[in-house]
């Protein structure tokens, strides 16, 4: 025998279940007058800095059907690469924007929809710049541990060629997967990112 | 702070696989390519901060956040515990959010259809930063197990939902809470996800009399983990970089 480590393990995930609504997005499903308003709804202030852009699509199953259940987060970098964060040791970060949203995919399309801002790069562990990018987390009933992802930009194509966690990917039919479409509604970019959890053209996902 | 470096890679072995067919609805919502591992970097290092700014007086009390005409029915309980990381260090200033069914298993939830009546005093859902020493509490009625269709005859034992930040987004977690001597958790499609036992243990709340409120509510005490990190005292490198 040997010393113990004395380490504790991380409690165990499980899934987030068909309701998690009730506890994550309550004014969303109808419990009302327990909070103002849902945490993660509204990111961007109306002094935020940067390009304001939308987010929005479909997560989809192995049989190509949109989860209408599922709960997304993201979290990102203000337009100069800075997060909202109190751990952020490089500058402070636009304190008009959270970096943090939170929307449920709509019960009867499947749908997403996030109103942000365009991030700025961000540091990879040795310096050079990552591509501009998104982070998502995926919960849902089905899904017994959150699955991490990122959402890249495809009019970003030169930071695309050069982003270190890009490069990482060694099945390179798979990079398209993490790049979202662009186009324009209103004079306002919408980035369409589909996250697709098995099968043909499966998204990437992290153990980060 | 020394443990500024990156997090402890996920004993992905001790938590459940995505793939459990048992529970049928992870089989199309399985990726079945491999993870991308990945080293933490400043996107994955950060993460939100809630303050208790955000939060209202009633926040942490699903007895009265809902209340319309009186106090829902059920068994009063406080649920209580520390948030900690795999260093067994406290988790301050954290938030924490909740959710469950009602005392007879019926959850506030338009695609809901169990029989079983909504309680309209009770919302089922609850959330609270925890303290300098990563403490929390809330006040609740125990859930009852309900139905639910996976098998023709799979009950969930009574839970309650929790979704737990820690200083980073690496650290996110969800999880569920049961209750001490409950039969059914041995029983779950679920809860059986899990490969080991040890684990499963340790989602088990005790009885805690010790925190009951006399002549008012049982307590239990639920301890949470979440992912430790290494400290920069080596690394050749400058923090956050």
């Amino acid at each position: 025998m040997v010393q113990k480590l004395d380490m504790l393990k991380e409690s165990p995930s499980q899934t987030a279940g068909p309701y998690v609504h009730i506890g994550l997005t309550p004014n969303w499903c109808d419990i009302t007058g327990v909070y103002p308003e849902d945490l993660g709804r509204t990111m961007v202030g109306l002094q935020a800095k940067g390009e304001r852009i939308v987010v929005t699509g479909r997560v989809l199953d192995g049989s190509g059907t949109p989860l209408e259940d599922a709960l997304i987060e993201i979290w990102q970098a203000d337009a100069a690469g800075l997060h909202n964060s109190p751990i952020e040791k490089r500058g402070k970060a636009d304190p008009h924007f959270t970096g943090w949203g939170r929307q449920p995919t709509d019960g009867a399309t499947g749908e997403y929809r996030f109103e942000t801002i365009k991030p700025g790069r961000v540091p990879y562990v040795d310096g050079r710049p990552m591509a501009p990018h998104i982070i998502f987390w995926i919960v849902a009933r089905g899904i017994n541990i959150g699955l991490h992802t990122r959402m890249y930009f495809a009019d970003e194509e030169t930071a695309n060629a050069e982003c270190p966690v890009l490069a990482r990917i060694e099945h390179r039919s798979r990079v398209p997967t993490l790049i979202a479409r662009r186009m324009e509604e209103d004079g306002r970019a919408v980035y369409t990112f589909d996250i697709r959890l098995q099968g043909e053209n499966e998204t990437v996902f992290f153990d980060v | 702070m020394s443990d500024q470096g990156s997090f402890f890679q996920r004993d992905r072995s001790w938590h459940p696989p995505a793939f459990t067919p048992q529970y049928k609805t992870s089989v199309l919502r399985s990726p079945q390519f491999a993870l991308l591992s990945l080293e933490n970097t400043v996107s994955e290092m950060t993460g939100p901060h809630f303050g208790h700014s955000q939060l209202g007086p009633l926040d942490n009390d699903l007895i009265r956040n809902y209340m319309q005409t009186g106090e829902p029915i059920g068994q009063r309980i406080v649920v209580h515990g520390r948030v900690l990381d795999e260093n067994a260090k406290p988790v301050p200033g954290v938030l924490l959010e909740f959710w469950q069914a009602n005392a007879g298993g019926r959850y506030r939830h338009k695609k809901e259809a169990y029989l079983a009546p909504l309680d309209p005093n009770f919302g089922g859902c609850g959330r609270t930063i925890t303290d300098e020493e990563g403490r929390y509490r809330f006040r609740t009625v125990k859930p009852g197990a309900y139905p639910w269709p996976n098998g023709v005859n799979d009950w969930r034992p009574a839970h309650i939902h929790f979704s737990i930040f820690g200083h980073a987004f690496t650290q996110r977690l969800i999880t569920q809470m049961y209750f001490e001597g409950d039969p059914m958790i041995w029983q779950c499609p679920i809860v059986s996800t899990i490969p080991d036992r040890n684990a499963v243990e340790r989602l088990v709340a005790a009885l805690d009399r010790n925190n009951t409120l006399p002549m008012d509510a049982l307590a239990y005490k639920f301890d949470i983990v979440l992912r430790g990190r290494r400290s920069t005292f080596f690394e050749n490198r400058m923090e956050g970089n």
